[in-house]
């Protein structure tokens, strides 16, 4: 039981400072890749001065983020007059805080044995036993399921925003948000499904194990694998998807009426959203945490040489190469977001339910036909 | 009985994109790829110790490419003693529409050419609007601008006041541009009469 408490408050940790820590850079990632990509030079004012000198460390503008944060939670709390005081103050929560749980069901790192990390013999050693986990918040066997269903709760945020802040923009963006996010979340799900078959479970862990043994799902299903992204960056409502949301037409939609750290919340979960999207995206598609020939003693190389580097050292070892491919797709997203012009209403209703939607079902048609071929 | 239908008068052009733009995501990968080659060659520039973009880094990189008759920042001329060209006439301060430029004088009836000269002229830069009028109404070719820009950027409106002593930049014999007449008292220690 104790043990189980320590690794699983260990795991909630780390996730949150991953989470956390890499959406702030995401929003460093997406000024600076956005100046670099259009010939600018980028934020780079905000800087910190070394007390009682002159020098002032720039960092590449890494240190706006922090001011961005401190701006957040120092502005005035301004809140129109008339709403729906519960709601209103629910909703940038309900928009959060789903993004957050989607995590506790992505695989961060293989199997570890807590207790061979420390000397054997030694008081930690034997506090963990030869318990085994898997680096995973939690082992649910829905797995995916839970994703779909958690990440269905975010429309209730967004929905709530707009009509809680009695202001026809939000209203609209509202609307707008709940029609693409419904629309968007059915060829995500078969997508999905699509996966599931191929892989024959629900369950993330065992998905990284089968792509780790056999080949990573992108090379199996690589429509899916686009169709997933896509619908994604969708739910995700950023450009070319930002409909419910676009400055020109709706000044910022449903969360309009925010201000000062609840706007800093929705605007948060959109980055929080960018790496839920990136992990879900490797784990599904490109291996999750898994490095080519290593296993849990070190890397066997295919000569039949092994190269040991600990369990420790593994483990570590999965993590790294987690977060950066978490990284690399997340900047995948945000060079998408900085060359794409944003769709017409009617082309992005076009583009889920006669486009999308069709190809997603025939691609679970025809993995669901070579399953069958193949068993 | 009815008339008959004339054609409906079409508004709009005829779609020019074939079937390869309609499938949409082939010409995504052109974009992203386009967009994908900038970032990489403005990357390695940045990577190899240079500049991989074409904004300054305003206000400590000053641009180069400054039109020669850009009204920038003001400048106020000396004569060849290095006493300002101004005589205090207030005519920049009376055309001046944001009303900007202040003009203390004061006199010295030792020099009998010019005895009023300006003891303070201050250009107030947070409400110049940099129209230029300054310069043409001035008779004495007292105030300039040039194409730079002044340096602006501060945390206080209280240091973006141009003075006197900030002001005074162009000295004839320091320009080279634009020569001067040579001033008397050299041509006295030359040794003519």
């Amino acid at each position: 039981m104790m043990p189980d408490l320590v690794v699983h408050g260990v795991y909630i940790a780390c996730i949150l400072a991953f989470l956390l820590g890499l959406a702030t850079i995401f929003t460093w990632v997406e000024r600076k890749q956005s100046a670099v990509m259009s010939d600018r030079i980028g934020a780079n004012r905000a800087y910190l001065r070394i007390p009682f000198t002159q020098v002032k460390i720039v960092a590449w503008g890494l240190f706006h983020g922090a001011a961005d944060g401190l701006k957040m939670i120092l502005k005035e709390n301004f809140t129109p007059t008339t709403y729906d005081r519960f709601c209103y103050n629910l909703a940038p929560w309900l928009a959060a805080v789903p993004v957050l749980l989607v995590f506790a069901v992505v695989p961060f790192g293989g199997e570890v044995q807590p207790g061979r990390f420390f000397e054997p013999g030694s008081g930690a050693a034997e506090f963990f036993g030869d318990r085994t986990y898997r680096m995973q918040i939690a082992s649910l066997d829905a797995g995916i399921l839970f994703v779909l269903a958690i990440s269905g709760i975010g429309i209730l945020g967004t929905m709530l925003a707009g009509w809680s802040s009695n202001n026809k923009f939000s209203l609209l963006g509202a609307a707008r948000a709940a029609s693409q996010m419904i629309s968007y979340e059915i060829s995500m799900g078969l997508a999905l499904i699509a996966m599931v078959v191929t892989y024959g479970t629900v369950d993330l862990f065992e998905m990284v194990q089968w792509q780790q043994q056999a080949t990573w799902g992108i090379l199996v299903q690589p429509l899916a694998f686009l169709l997933f992204l896509t619908a994604s960056i969708a739910e995700n409502k950023r450009i070319p998807f930002d409909l419910p949301e676009c400055e020109s037409e709706l000044i910022s939609g449903y969360f309009t009426e925010y201000t000062s750290m609840k706007m800093g919340l929705f605007l948060l979960s959109e980055f929080i959203e960018i790496v839920v999207i990136s992990a879900l995206v490797v784990t599904l598609f490109l291996g999750g945490y898994s490095v080519p020939f290593l296993t849990t003693g070190g890397f066997v190389l295919p000569g039949g040489g092994l190269w040991e580097i600990g369990a420790l050292g593994v483990a570590l070892l999965q993590m790294l190469t987690f977060t950066l491919k978490v990284f690399i797709v997340g900047c995948f997203q945000i060079q998408v977001r900085w060359t794409l012009p944003r769709f017409r209403y009617d082309q992005l209703m076009d583009l889920g339910w006669k486009f999308l939607l069709p190809l997603a079902a025939l691609n679970l048609v025809v993995t669901a036909i070579v399953r069958w071929w193949t068993l | 009985m009815t008339a008959p239908r004339t054609p409906r008068k079409q508004y709009w052009n005829e779609p020019t994109l074939g079937l390869w733009e309609r499938l949409y995501i082939f010409e995504i990968v052109r974009g992203l790829s386009i967009t994908g080659r900038v970032f990489c060659g403005n990357m390695w520039k940045w990577m190899t110790g240079r500049k991989g973009a074409v904004t300054a880094y305003y206000p400590e990189e000053i641009r180069g490419d400054y039109s020669p008759n850009n009204r920038g920042r003001h400048v106020l001329t000396q004569r060849a003693d290095g006493k300002v060209q101004c005589v205090a006439c207030n005519m920049c301060a009376t055309v001046c529409p944001a009303y900007c430029i202040e003009i203390e004088a004061t006199a010295d009836f030792d020099d009998a050419a010019h005895p009023k000269s300006p003891a303070r002229f201050e250009i107030d830069y947070s409400r110049c609007i940099f129209c230029g009028f300054c310069v043409e109404a001035c008779p004495e070719d007292a105030i300039r601008m040039v194409k730079d820009v002044p340096d602006l950027p501060g945390f206080d409106r209280d240091v973006m006041w141009g003075t006197k002593d900030l002001l005074a930049q162009w000295h004839p014999l320091k320009d080279p541009r634009k020569p001067y007449p040579a001033p008397p008292v050299a041509r006295k220690d030359e040794g003519a009469p």
